[in-house]
């Protein structure tokens, strides 16, 4: 099949040649299966299947319990494993995060609800100093098994307060790894990945994308399926520019991709899915194929994920940059309310066109 | 004599040591502090409300009463091994922190150092009632107890040092004490964070007994000073040990002093113990220059944890010797305070204590010093001659799985490319 399509590429031309192959790529991407599955759905099936696999891993957070969870990623799993295993905890950020810390000091394996990551501010000490450092310090005797998880960065109309994303400032820290899943299939791999894995993991997950159908595979529904963490997901090939962001910006990002598309440029989407340990690799090499880069992310400008990302890009591949590195953030205010200000205040797809267009010389 | 527990307690030791309660009632007016020289601003009427009021909400009620002078059953708190081994542990406390202040005074260590001096009584009063398996959590000020908890004093000097043979490996540094086989789960430079931590070993117990289905009695102690009561996670942490009943220890070195804030200039109620029955969990008050006395309320407490009933606060009102750092020049307590406590040295009591009562004479107690001075020499030896760590301990150990160093430019794992702990970071 390959072989004839690329005969017909021959035959017609360049163009053809783009649109035969973007249309592949974006069957390939989503691998053969008719299932589809809301982020929310692939969220409870990982951790229901990692609880009863292991009865170690147990759940505390507010109302993850019988309120079956403040977005309902939690659902069901009172009723199932009981309340042993599923602590509707007090209002106590701090307290409770460093009880997780503390039992997973001794051996178990929490995974601790943020309602928003906004509110770990309250209990950044532990996920920092006693859970992400312990293992240095303790020179490898104390690890540190546990998980943060909750939606990250902005929502619709939540304010200033209930905003901001916080990949930047963890993703800075070492003994730490952070991971943004986008798709229903990162979701279910990495939040598996990381309930199984040694060190603390921080998953920033995105209120809006709770809600989104991907389509699945059957490989991804299997209760072994786990992605390796520190690895990027090429979801969609290009050869004209490289477009890298993580989260919901991977949507805005392949709607970006399908306009660029219209207008002849073939952009690289790279979904990050760990912004610690970050793929320099995978992004370094799409960089030196295309020699453009613009990044995209929903959190501050200033020292944000995006910033490590161009200056990653700019140290090691400078030779092979065609164009200055583009950056797109989210304003550097705090996020306002009116709908048409949070409007501006982040990323839209169109900024992404214009970012690549500009890097690609193209732009009015 | 000790301080007991409330009334709800049923009582558990021999017949010697039985502590004799009467069922609930109101607790007397509070006494003032043992030894500081200012005196408790709260006016008696309103303390005797308080009492009036905790009593009606709750059966547990912090008690602080005198018990029934033991005297008069004849019999000792302790054993003659038990009185050397307690006296032993002293000893090596007071010692290694005496050694170590030389050795910060000769370069050989560094950053900051806070010594234990004069607080002996509290770490050897409930360490030494732990086993193995139990945790210690602890404050930056922990030398002694990773010590008490059986820490080798040549690893712990080591640390000091920043050398490879520390318990650490040197990475932790004094505020950080780790060892997983003593279960001495630090070291914690925040004052507050040990509490969560310790409230999640504890936790961790409860799980491995009701989820696990293993058996499991070991407690946790958490060791914390004046200052830490007024942070908010130490109240969470006493809400949340109370509500899920969990078998640990909260334990309050009141040495008065914050750095150079005084506990009576910075908390509206400085009466500690009474913070734990608002919470519903006993609160205890007991005199911390005193290890028999500690050592009594440290059993109640211990076994109140084991058997499942739940957490105690237990405050211990002692004092430092030195100043809260070796950086610290200590001009704000006034030196009448520090004279009054001195004179309370937790070693010379228990010293009188032996000998008046026939356990040990003169010599046992010489040899047991000269042998601990031997040892911590030994300690400063070893540790003077161990290696420094290698350079490529710098990347070591950041994660329990190395592939948290992600991908390097050759696509694969970096941590698989056996260049990459020898030289310089290129991560």
């Amino acid at each position: 099949m390959w072989g004839i399509l690329r005969q017909r590429a021959v035959v017609d031309g360049g163009l053809s040649l783009r649109r035969t192959r973007s249309a592949l790529v974006s069957a390939r991407s989503y691998a053969a299966g008719s299932k589809e599955m809301t982020v929310r759905d692939a969220l409870n099936s990982a951790i229901d299947e990692e609880m009863s696999a292991d009865p170690k891993v147990f759940v505390m957070g507010e109302e993850v319990g019988q309120y079956q969870g403040a977005y309902k990623i939690t659902k069901g799993l009172l009723e199932k494993y009981g309340p042993e295993r599923v602590y509707d905890t007090p209002i106590t950020e701090a307290g409770f995060t460093g009880i997780g810390v503390g039992a997973a000091y001794a051996g178990l394996k929490p995974v601790v609800e943020f309602m928003t990551f906004n509110f770990s501010m309250q209990a950044i000490d532990h996920i920092i100093n006693s859970a992400a450092k312990s293992n240095y310090m303790s020179a490898g005797q104390i690890n540190v098994p546990i998980v943060f998880r909750g939606p990250n960065g902005a929502a619709a109309g939540v304010g200033a307060q209930h905003s901001q994303c916080y990949a930047a400032w963890y993703a800075s820290v070492p003994g730490l790894k952070v991971l943004a899943p986008y798709s229903a299939e990162d979701a279910r791999g990495l939040l598996k990945a990381a309930i199984r894995d040694p060190d603390p993991v921080v998953f920033l997950e995105n209120e809006l994308l709770y809600g989104e159908s991907f389509p699945i595979s059957e490989e991804a529904l299997d209760s072994s399926f786990c992605l390796p963490i520190g690895k990027a997901k090429i979801e969609r090939e290009g050869k004209d520019v490289t477009i890298v962001t993580f989260s919901k910006m991977v949507g805005f990002a392949l709607k970006a991709a399908e306009k660029l598309a219209e207008e002849g440029i073939s952009a690289e989407v790279i979904n990050l899915r760990s912004i610690r340990p970050l793929d320099r690799a995978t992004i370094n090499a799409s960089v030196r194929k295309t020699s453009r880069l613009v990044t995209v992310e929903e959190g501050f400008p200033q020292h944000g994920v995006c910033a490590e990302i161009c200056a990653s890009v700019v140290e090691e591949s400078f030779s092979y940059l065609d164009a200055p590195v583009e950056r797109i953030a989210g304003a550097d205010v705090p996020m306002p309310y009116a709908a048409n200000l949070e409007r501006l205040a982040l990323p839209q797809v169109e900024d992404i066109v214009r970012a690549a267009k500009r890097a690609c010389y193209r732009s009015k | 004599m000790a301080t007991s527990f409330s009334a709800t307690l049923p009582l558990h030791g021999s017949q010697e040591n039985r502590l004799l309660l009467p069922p609930i009632r109101l607790a007397p007016p509070p006494s003032s502090f043992l030894g500081s020289t200012r005196s408790l601003t709260i006016p008696s009427s309103r303390s005797r409300l308080y009492h009036a009021h905790a009593a009606r909400r709750s059966p547990v009620v912090g008690v602080q009463e005198v018990v029934k002078d033991k005297k008069v059953t004849n019999s000792l708190l302790i054993t003659k091994e038990e009185g050397l081994e307690l006296y032993e542990d002293m000893i090596l406390g007071r010692s290694f922190e005496d050694m170590c202040a030389q050795m910060y005074y000769r370069g050989k260590m560094f950053g900051f150092v806070h010594l234990y001096n004069g607080q002996e009584a509290v770490s050897t009063g409930f360490i030494k009632l732990l086993t193995q398996s139990d945790s210690v959590v602890s404050t930056y000020r922990d030398h002694v107890h990773a010590l008490s908890k059986g820490v080798s004093a040549r690893a712990v000097m080591s640390e000091l040092f920043g050398k490879v043979t520390g318990c650490c490996r040197g990475q932790g540094g004094s505020m950080h004490m780790f060892s997983k086989e003593h279960n001495m789960l630090g070291g914690f430079a925040f004052i507050g964070e040990g509490i969560p931590v310790a409230t999640g070993a504890a936790f961790t117990s409860k799980y491995k007994r009701e989820v696990l289905k293993q058996s499991c009695e070991d407690v946790t102690v958490a060791f914390f000073g004046d200052g830490t009561c007024n942070n908010g996670q130490f109240y969470e942490c006493l809400n949340m040990a109370a509500l899920y009943k969990l078998p640990i220890i909260f334990v309050v070195e009141n040495n008065l002093w914050a750095i150079g804030m005084s506990h009576l200039r910075s908390t509206s109620d400085p009466e500690i113990w009474k913070k734990g029955p608002a919470f519903g969990m006993p609160g205890v008050h007991v005199d911390g220059m005193d290890v028999l006395k500690v050592r009594e309320v440290a059993k109640e407490a211990v076994t109140r944890a084991r058997r499942g009933e739940g957490p105690t606060l237990v405050e211990c009102e002692t004092y430092r010797f030195r100043g809260h750092s070796l950086a610290d020049p200590d001009e704000l307590r006034d030196a009448a305070e520090k004279a009054k406590y001195a004179a309370r040295d937790p070693i010379t009591a228990l010293k009188k204590y032996l000998m008046e009562n026939k356990l040990a004479n003169e010599g046992e107690l010489k040899m047991i010093e000269k042998k601990i001075d031997e040892l911590v020499e030994e300690a400063v030896e070893f540790a003077d001659a161990s290696p420094q760590p290698g350079r490529s301990q710098l990347l070591e150990n950041v994660f329990a799985d190395p592939k948290g160093f992600g991908i390097g430019p050759d696509g694969r794992y970096r941590c698989e490319d056996p260049k990459f702990t020898e030289g310089t970071a290129q991560v």
